[in-house]
């Protein structure tokens, strides 16, 4: 690929300190994730996973090594990066629409042009009829919907996904995983997941990172190509190659969890 | 629920009917035991059993409010109680989520401050009376004063740990937002955090009525505990009992109260 990576992790190393001692969780992370990819991160739990996202996101600064977007590197959070958390975080005492408009008040950025484009992400993704409806009226899957838009309101060039689906049962999480996958691409945004579900990561993305235990390094990234023509993670979840590539993740995690 | 009344099944109708009754059963036998009661102290104190002048008797009671009530001074002492109590409590609990605000918004200052909480909480607060009255002088500023001491420990407890319990992961979207911490405040931890403060409110309710009495055992000329601490000095135990009641049926009012103003506040959160 000759364009310039949208995102570029640069030997990052991350060191926590305790009364017990240092803890090293990363340890010479280098990722370039470029325009329109979306990436699973997969690992043990804590491997630091959710770290390097914090990281990413500007919420965390790197004891070495330097994050940049678009070139620039990373200080502090940024407009230019979405989070998703692990549950949806919908405000329960405000409406769907003033939900989905939160960043957008957060930044001042609240103007006719804005509030238009946000209208049409709710009618395109069916949750117009319900922007006066309180959270709780609605279903694990379109709160999520909710969720989501309301990160792509600010319109971000990159999604942090942090276990985005764990929180939701087994069938929500194969639809939602499902729509957002949908989502993202429709809106031409690029994504990083970072998830413990192989099966999720595996039928989402393009490309999966495999984190070893802690310390984190990168132990391998596998290019996912799979025979699916609808291209959507349910159904690819059926191609042939999914197997393989599932037993060649797992066998490199189990490794690292003996 | 009424539209669907066509639909209701026998058994359910059965059933229905056996809920209600047994509530009408309940709330009978609540009022007949009242009664019984009352019933029992006034014969047992006409008939001698039981010595009126010690015990009091309800005939009594009723000639007592009647009096207090054509003197004038039974709205006047009702008053001067609720009032202390009604602005008690609203201060304490004013007062009480301003600090709670101010030790979230320094996490070194909450540390810091920690062991005088704790003392301060678990000290009797009218052992502070006599310094108050001191301070303040023996006013209804300084009965004030003690009904708020009384509740505004609590409050910064209970409201500062309310908005530590904010998920975090909430204040992290917010922050990936470039939100200020007083925007987090705002946005986030004041609103979540409201249920939290309405159930201060009903403690401090309780709270400040035993501070406001106390303080008006301690100094005022008004007021249902000055009736019932005069009418004890005095020997008249009428005084007393009936100071008690409307002390009962004001503090049970004022709580009813309180639960009606979260429910009102709980439907427009909705």
């Amino acid at each position: 690929m000759g364009a310039k990576p949208l995102v570029q992790v640069k030997e990052i190393v991350m060191k926590y300190h305790s009364p017990e001692g240092e803890t090293t969780a990363l340890e010479n992370i280098s990722l370039d994730v470029f325009q329109g990819q979306f990436i699973s991160i997969v690992g043990p739990s804590g491997c630091g996973k959710s770290t390097l996202l914090n990281i990413i996101a500007g919420l965390a600064k790197p004891t070495l090594g330097i994050v940049t977007i678009n070139g620039r590197p990373v200080e502090g959070v940024s407009a230019s990066v979405g989070y998703m958390p692990q549950t949806d975080q919908l405000f329960e005492w405000r409406t769907i629409w003033k939900n989905v408009i939160l960043g957008l008040e957060v930044q001042n950025k609240l103007t006719a042009e804005t509030r238009e484009s946000v209208r049409m992400l709710l009618e395109r993704y069916g949750l117009w009829e319900f922007r006066n409806s309180f959270p709780r009226q609605l279903s694990g899957g379109m709160r999520q919907r909710a969720a989501l838009i309301r990160t792509l309101a600010i319109d971000p060039e990159i999604l942090l996904l942090d276990e985005a689906f764990s929180a939701l049962d087994y069938q929500t999480r194969l639809v939602v995983s499902d729509e957002v996958k949908g989502i993202i691409s429709r809106e031409g945004k690029t994504a990083i997941l970072v998830t413990h579900d192989i099966s999720e990561a595996i039928s989402m993305s393009d490309h999966v990172v495999v984190l070893t235990k802690r310390p984190g390094t990168i132990k391998s990234i596998h290019k996912i190509v799979l025979t699916c023509p609808e291209h959507t993670p349910i159904k690819c979840r059926e191609a042939p190659e999914f197997r393989d590539y599932f037993n060649r993740i797992w066998k490199e995690l189990d490794i690292h969890v003996q | 629920m009424s539209n669907r009344h066509q639909d209701i099944s026998p058994e359910q109708a059965a059933y229905l009917r056996g809920v209600r009754r047994n509530k009408a059963n309940i709330f009978l036998s609540q009022i007949l035991l009242l009664i019984a009661l009352l019933g029992l102290w006034e014969l047992a104190a006409t008939l001698g059993w039981i010595n009126p002048f010690i015990t009091s008797q309800p005939s009594g009671i009723v000639k007592t409010i009647v009096n207090l009530y054509s003197s004038g001074g039974l709205f006047r002492h009702v008053g001067v109680t609720v009032l202390e109590t009604v602005v008690g409590f609203s201060l304490g609990t004013a007062l009480g989520t301003l600090i709670a605000v101010l030790l979230w918004w320094s996490e070194s200052l909450a540390k810091v401050l920690d062991p005088y909480l704790v003392v301060l909480n678990s000290l009797p607060k009218v052992a502070l009376g006599p310094i108050i009255i001191v301070w303040i002088g023996s006013g209804m500023t300084a009965i004030i004063v003690m009904a708020l001491l009384v509740s505004v420990v609590v409050t910064i407890l209970g409201v500062h740990a309310g908005f530590c319990q904010v998920d975090p992961d909430r204040i992290k979207l917010l922050k990936t937002f470039g939100a200020s911490k007083q925007q987090i405040l705002q946005k986030a931890v004041l609103p979540g955090s409201i249920p939290t403060i309405i159930s201060a409110l009903k403690i401090n309710v309780g709270l400040s009525w035993v501070g406001v009495i106390v303080g008006e055992f301690l100094v005022s000329k008004a007021g249902l505990g000055y009736l019932a601490v005069y009418g004890g000095q005095v020997f008249r135990l009428n005084l007393v009992m009936t100071s008690v009641i409307i002390l009962g049926v004001a503090a049970a009012v004022m709580y009813l109260a309180v639960v009606l103003l979260e429910k009102l506040f709980i439907r427009w959160q909705q």
